[in-house]
């Protein structure tokens, strides 16, 4: 379980303080939460906080009983919290099973590594020697860092937009790796994310819009909410509320 | 040939051998010649005029290799040797050279290799070199390899020179004069720590139609060391020149690249790469948030850069 007690965050752009976060308060203990909202809303800003990233300006984060806030990136990643970047990161040199066994802790038989692999419907002999390097296109190197993902199985993973750059087609199999990742380790898993798709399976959504939690709850009652946004978070979303109105 | 720990771990090092190896060799050991085989194919004869040997392979030699290490495990040893490769038509093998030096004493030892590679036509050449030094002395650990590298029509030699810690000066020069066709690939990689020092020259004449090269450096500079990394490519004809250097550098260090192109030909098509930096601040966060601290997280980019 992750909680956040008035956790604030501001940082100084171009001369000028901007409030990025304002008096946060969380408790999250569900399966699938959902971060939504606005680009720029603070989300991605908001899982940095957790995995210990970036310090918040003010407030405090409690992971599974203790007070982390002060606890350091690799301090937390072995408490048992994990999370996969919005834009993976590349490294020229490191294959992907070398990452793969890092994110492990341990040694990995090949075979293990491709299972991993294969769960995000990479064909793992293809994948297992080659460089995470920037030859590695968009949606594959996403795929990468989820199976990354897998095989840390920690208690707590936040998934900063895991479907951006990965073809509709595979979407299913995307909600059906994180069903599975759940039934393996209860974990809890937060996803941030702007696609309907992932709101039908969350236990429960929050919206963040300009640094603020505006709605939080089940799908019904937040999607009024999120309708009221500003129109470039989800169109096709608004005209579904609108229908059922 | 008897050999005891220190001299077998520094053949590990610079030749990957755990033994005696498989087809020619000749082993220079402290100064002194330490072994020798010759094949049906491949011959090897000590020069009358100067230091060192004469490899000489035969038109049509395929699949097969040899090693020339080099070992020096006395302190203040100053070797001096002239290699003359004479690869013949046709031919494809691997020639593994290094130098490993392990200085436990206060005096300088150093050795200056000279190698001279004439390729022959159609022939395809693999070049592994790797220099490596050891030991607690006060005494430096110095190499300066010179190669000089002629290609023929068609021919293709694939060079990876490879120093990772240990010497404590460099500087390596290495030029290549290529024929219609030939195609010469160079990797580098050097890693150098404390008050190292590591110079690398490449110049290359790209003078026959449609020949190539690709001159790629990696390094990692920590410490006080300095590195400079100068790239000359001259395209003389129609051809395609690519040098790259990517370096890492770290606390004190210092890199300079210098790379040089020049085209005498409008045919020539000519590219260089240079990029100097910091380990990147987002990947030792990556493995950071895999539970690695900095430190080892520092650890593994450097091997994989280096890899
Ligand atoms: N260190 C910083 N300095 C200045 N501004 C920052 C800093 N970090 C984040 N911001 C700003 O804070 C806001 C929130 O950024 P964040 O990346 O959290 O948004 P997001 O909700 O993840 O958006 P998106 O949906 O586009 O991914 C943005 O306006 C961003 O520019
Ligand atoms: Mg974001």
């Amino acid at each position: 379980m992750i909680e956040l007690r008035d956790v604030c965050f501001s940082a100084e752009s171009a001369g000028v303080k901007k409030d990025i976060l304002q008096n946060i308060n969380l408790k999250i203990d569900e399966r699938f939460v959902c971060l939504t909202g606005p680009n720029g809303s603070g989300k991605s800003t908001l899982a940095r906080i957790i995995a210990g990233i970036v310090k918040p300006t003010s407030g405090q984060i409690i992971f599974d009983g203790e007070d982390i806030t002060d606890l350091t990136i690799t301090e937390r990643a072995k408490r048992g919290i994990s999370f996969a970047f919005q834009q993976p990161v590349r490294f020229k040199g490191i294959t992907v099973k070398d990452l793969v066994t890092l994110a492990a802790g341990k040694k990995l038989t090949t075979a293990e590594c491709c299972q991993y692999l294969s769960e995000v419907g990479l064909c793992a002999q293809d994948y297992i020697n080659r460089e995470v390097d920037d030859s590695l296109s968009g949606g594959e190197i996403k795929r990468i860092e989820i199976a990354t993902m897998l095989a840390r199985s920690t208690s707590l993973t936040l998934f900063d937009e895991p479907e951006a750059g990965i073809d509709i087609w595979s979407f299913g199999n995307l909600i059906e790796v994180f069903q599975k990742m759940y039934d393996k380790i209860q974990g809890n898993i937060l996803i941030i994310s702007h696609q309907e798709r992932i709101f039908d399976i969350a236990d429960r959504i929050i919206v963040v819009a300009d640094g603020q939690v505006v709605a939080d709850g089940e799908k019904e009652e937040v999607l009024p909410v999120l309708a009221n946004q500003r129109p470039t978070v989800c169109s096709v979303l608004t005209e579904k509320v609108k229908k059922e109105d | 040939m008897a050999m005891d720990t220190i001299q077998k771990r520094l053949l590990r090092e610079v030749a990957d051998l755990h033994g005696i190896p498989e087809g020619a060799y000749n082993i220079r050991s402290d100064g002194k010649l330490a072994g020798r085989n010759t094949t049906a194919n491949i011959d090897i004869v000590t020069k009358e005029d100067k230091p060192g040997i004469d490899i000489i392979i035969k038109d049509n030699t395929v699949n097969q290799s040899v090693h020339i290490p080099v070992i020096i495990a006395e302190t203040g040893i100053k070797d001096l040797v002239y290699n003359d490769f004479y690869v013949g038509e046709n031919c494809d093998v691997t020639i593994v050279a290094g130098c490993g030096i392990s200085n436990c004493g206060g005096q300088e030892s150093r050795h200056d290799g000279i190698h001279c590679f004439h390729i022959g036509k159609n022939s395809k050449v693999k070049y592994i070199e790797k220099h490596y030094g050891e030991g607690t002395g006060t005494g430096g650990r110095v190499m300066n390899p010179t190669t000089e590298i002629e290609m023929a029509e068609n021919s293709y030699m694939e060079m990876e020179t490879t120093q990772i810690k240990g010497i404590d000066d460099t500087i390596r020069n290495t030029t290549g004069k290529l024929a219609d066709g030939a195609k010469l690939e160079i990797h580098e990689k050097i890693m150098t720590h404390e008050k190292q020092r590591a110079e690398t020259y490449f110049s290359v004449d790209l003078d026959g139609v449609d020949c190539s090269a690709n001159v790629i450096s990696r390094s990692v500079a920590k410490g006080d060391s300095v590195q400079v990394f100068s790239s000359m490519i001259n395209g003389n004809n129609q051809c395609a020149g690519h040098t790259a250097c990517d370096a890492i550098i770290m606390d004190n260090a210092s890199v300079v690249a210098k790379p040089e192109l020049t085209a005498n030909s409008v045919e020539a098509s000519l590219i260089h790469e240079a990029a100097i930096g910091k380990i990147a601040g987002d990947q030792l966060i990556k493995l950071m948030t895999l539970g690695l601290t900095e430190e080892e997280a520092e650890e593994q980019i450097v091997a994989g850069f280096l890899k």
